[in-house]
């Protein structure tokens, strides 16, 4: 079949594809379809942060399953981006408990400051904007998602510009979703945490200083 | 104080170590278990009277010995960390901060059912847990505790992280069994059950992240020690996710039995309402299940101090009680929409529904949008009936109980604060000011 396109076709990169190789042991060898959402996950990283469909037909090659197995699953799942994102995405927990704490405050105010709506990306394409559902993060809440880094109790302007100054500082644009970022992403590192006073030494965790 | 029976050594420097997870008694049951049979261990965690910790509260032990096991076909665990009921987050920070409790547990539960390849699927938000929870298991691979032949007993066991891809619908079992073979999480009929028919269609036990880290102390201590703690059917601690308008929100270790008042206000857990408002409402188990009002969540029907129990919550049914469900605690002051918070809610569950049965799919929809036009100042009287009208025929009439969980907030909500939602349809201009809730007569006057 001929090219419609003059986009080279997309290939893995050999650390991608060490990593592949890796998550397929972790399956029966007639169950290599079980990798897909994992693969999904290392493409979408891959290639800009978004699964174009020659990234799913890719995929599909590389689990040697037909393209419409890929599709079917990544249109189904929330975290697979169909169309091009720009340099962070920033996905803002939209469900009851981070409303109570002023989600939909957050929601507009980072719509104000990135000039983008939900759903698009701000003109110098540093942020795009996604509304998400329950990031399990409740009671830190309101929370955004960026990468796998959670930004949490962002309830002052100040919280919030502290996490897009971090984000446009950031240089690295790590390769694989399991690679070391650089950036504080566990619970423990947060410094965001503690606001409330609260400490886990007796009773509960999460919040300790 | 109540005793941490899991999250006692949880802020120790380091505990997220091998070395340092080990030196504070970890991985003993591993050790205690080895040296039994594997039906002994089934048998502790019966008596202990451990209830699925996900949200149904199923015993686990019942749920073990359902496992079919036939001859030479292989079974499997898997742990069901798609942590993502709303106001639910206490499998996320037991996971970063314990990894090794969950892999201790994993070992302890997969011997106990001849489990040879187990699986954590973990909802792939949590990419940089999975990472942590990785390392862990690499350590605990070197250390023996894992792979070939472990700690000399001749039990072999492979155990594996597998991240989700966002959706709400995987934390049903059959649907997380259909995403972790690579397939759209839509859950299965039952029967069969995953315990006859499961992962690759073998046999297969699925089991939440806390009720697999409580297998740990259930071995350690022994089943009857474990069932000492608690009230009645109610055994052991639990880990209760509180949020919303709470002085201190956070995560709490309880002992089964603490009454909510005390739950609530005391210093000792959530501190009581912030900025010193009165509460309002409360979603006791995470967004499925009924909301109910301040007076009703402090004391059931008959007027007894509402305890933190599966019983006491559902103390009433579903006319006065409510569910422990997954230990999701939303406060509402008395500031709160309760409307706006039903439609936020039933768009959650539109979203989430995988739309394979029409009830589900059609039905969310519906009452998203009646929601919608309600807390929009566009609603009729009629439109408060035909929300209860569709979440009846949501109830019970699809594969999976998503269905109900989208039905049962709105007929809660709406059984409980029919006056907010009439207040809305006659004082739509007041209803729909920015911040605007129903504040009782003074406002409607």
């Amino acid at each position: 079949m001929e090219s419609t396109t003059a986009t080279a076709k997309p290939q893995f990169s050999p650390a991608a594809q060490a990593e592949i190789k890796r998550l397929l042991t972790h399956y029966p060898e007639d169950r290599s379809k079980s990798a897909l959402l994992p693969i999904l996950h290392i493409a979408q990283a891959e290639f800009g942060g978004w699964v174009s469909p020659q990234v799913q037909d890719l995929v599909a090659e590389t689990l040697n399953i037909k393209p419409i197995e890929v599709y079917e699953v990544a249109t189904f799942y929330t975290m697979f981006n169909l169309k091009p994102v720009g340099k962070h995405v920033l996905e803002i927990c939209r469900t009851g408990p981070c409303m109570l704490r002023g989600s939909d405050e957050l929601t507009e105010h980072l719509e104000r400051i990135t000039s983008a709506k939900i759903g698009q990306t701000s003109p110098d394409g540093m942020f795009s904007l996604k509304e998400v559902e329950c990031l399990a993060a409740c009671g830190f809440a309101p929370i955004v998602q960026v990468r796998e880094k959670y930004y949490e109790q962002l309830d002052t302007p100040e919280a919030v510009d502290g996490m897009l100054n971090e984000l446009r500082n950031l240089v690295h644009r790590p390769i694989l979703p399991w690679e070391e970022t650089g950036l504080p992403t566990s619970i423990a590192n947060n410094q965001s945490h503690g606001r409330t006073g609260q400490g886990f030494a007796t009773s509960s965790f999460g919040n300790s200083d | 104080m109540g005793r941490k029976l899991l999250t006692e050594h949880i802020n120790v420097a380091g505990i997220d170590t091998f070395d340092v997870y080990r030196q504070h008694g970890g991985y003993r049951s591993v050790e205690k278990a080895l040296k039994m049979t594997p039906d002994e261990v089934v048998e502790e965690v019966k008596k202990s009277g451990l209830r699925g910790r996900g949200g149904a509260g199923f015993p686990t032990g019942m749920k073990w010995s359902f496992l079919a096991k036939p001859e030479g076909v292989p079974r499997y665990l898997v742990c069901n960390a798609d942590e993502s009921e709303p106001g639910t987050f206490k499998d996320r920070q037991l996971m970063s901060k314990l990894p090794h409790l969950l892999i201790e547990g994993m070992i302890t539960s997969s011997y106990a059912l001849g489990a040879n390849t187990s699986y954590i699927y973990i909802r792939g938000e949590l990419l940089y847990v999975l990472r942590i929870l990785e390392k862990a298991i690499a350590e605990a691979y070197a250390k023996g505790y894992l792979g070939k032949n472990i700690l000399g007993s001749g039990y072999d066991l492979d155990l594996h992280v597998h991240p989700g891809g966002g959706a709400y619908i995987c934390g049903e079992e059959t649907a997380l069994l259909e995403s972790l073979e690579g397939k759209r999480g839509n859950p299965r009929n039952k029967p069969p059950f995953p315990a006859v028919q499961g992962l690759y269609a073998r046999p297969t036990v699925v089991n939440n992240v806390e009720s697999i880290c409580a297998v740990v102390p259930i071995v350690n201590d022994g089943g009857d020690e474990y069932a000492k703690i608690g009230v009645g059917k109610s055994t052991g601690t639990k880990l209760i996710s509180a949020c919303g308008h709470l002085n201190k929100p956070g995560i709490y270790e309880i002992e089964l039995g603490v009454p909510v008042e005390e739950f609530i206000y005391s210093d000792e857990y959530c501190g009581g309402i912030w900025k010193g408002r009165d509460l309002k409402a409360v979603v006791a188990g995470g967004s499925s299940v009924p909301i109910l009002p301040k007076d009703l969540i402090l004391k059931t029907a008959a007027g007894e101090n509402r305890l933190m129990t599966y019983e006491s919550l559902s103390d009433g049914g579903f006319v006065t009680g409510t569910m422990l469900g997954s230990g999701g605690f939303i406060a509402m002051d008395e500031t709160t929409c309760i409307v706006r918070n039903t439609w936020n809610f039933s768009r959650f569950y539109h979203h989430e529904s995988c739309g394979q049965c029409s009830p589900c799919r059609e039905g969310t929809g519906w009452m998203e949008k009646v929601l919608h036009r309600l807390e929009y100042g566009h609603g009729s009287m009629h439109d408060i009936d035909l929300l209860v009208s569709v979440a009846k025929q949501i109830e019970g009439n699809t594969i999976c109980p998503l269905g109900e969980a989208a039905a049962w907030p709105v007929a809660a909500a709406v059984r409980h604060f029919r006056h907010e939602f009439e207040w809305h349809v006659t004082n739509p201009k007041e209803a729909t000011a920015p911040g605007a809730a129903y504040r009782g007569a003074a406002v409607l006057a």
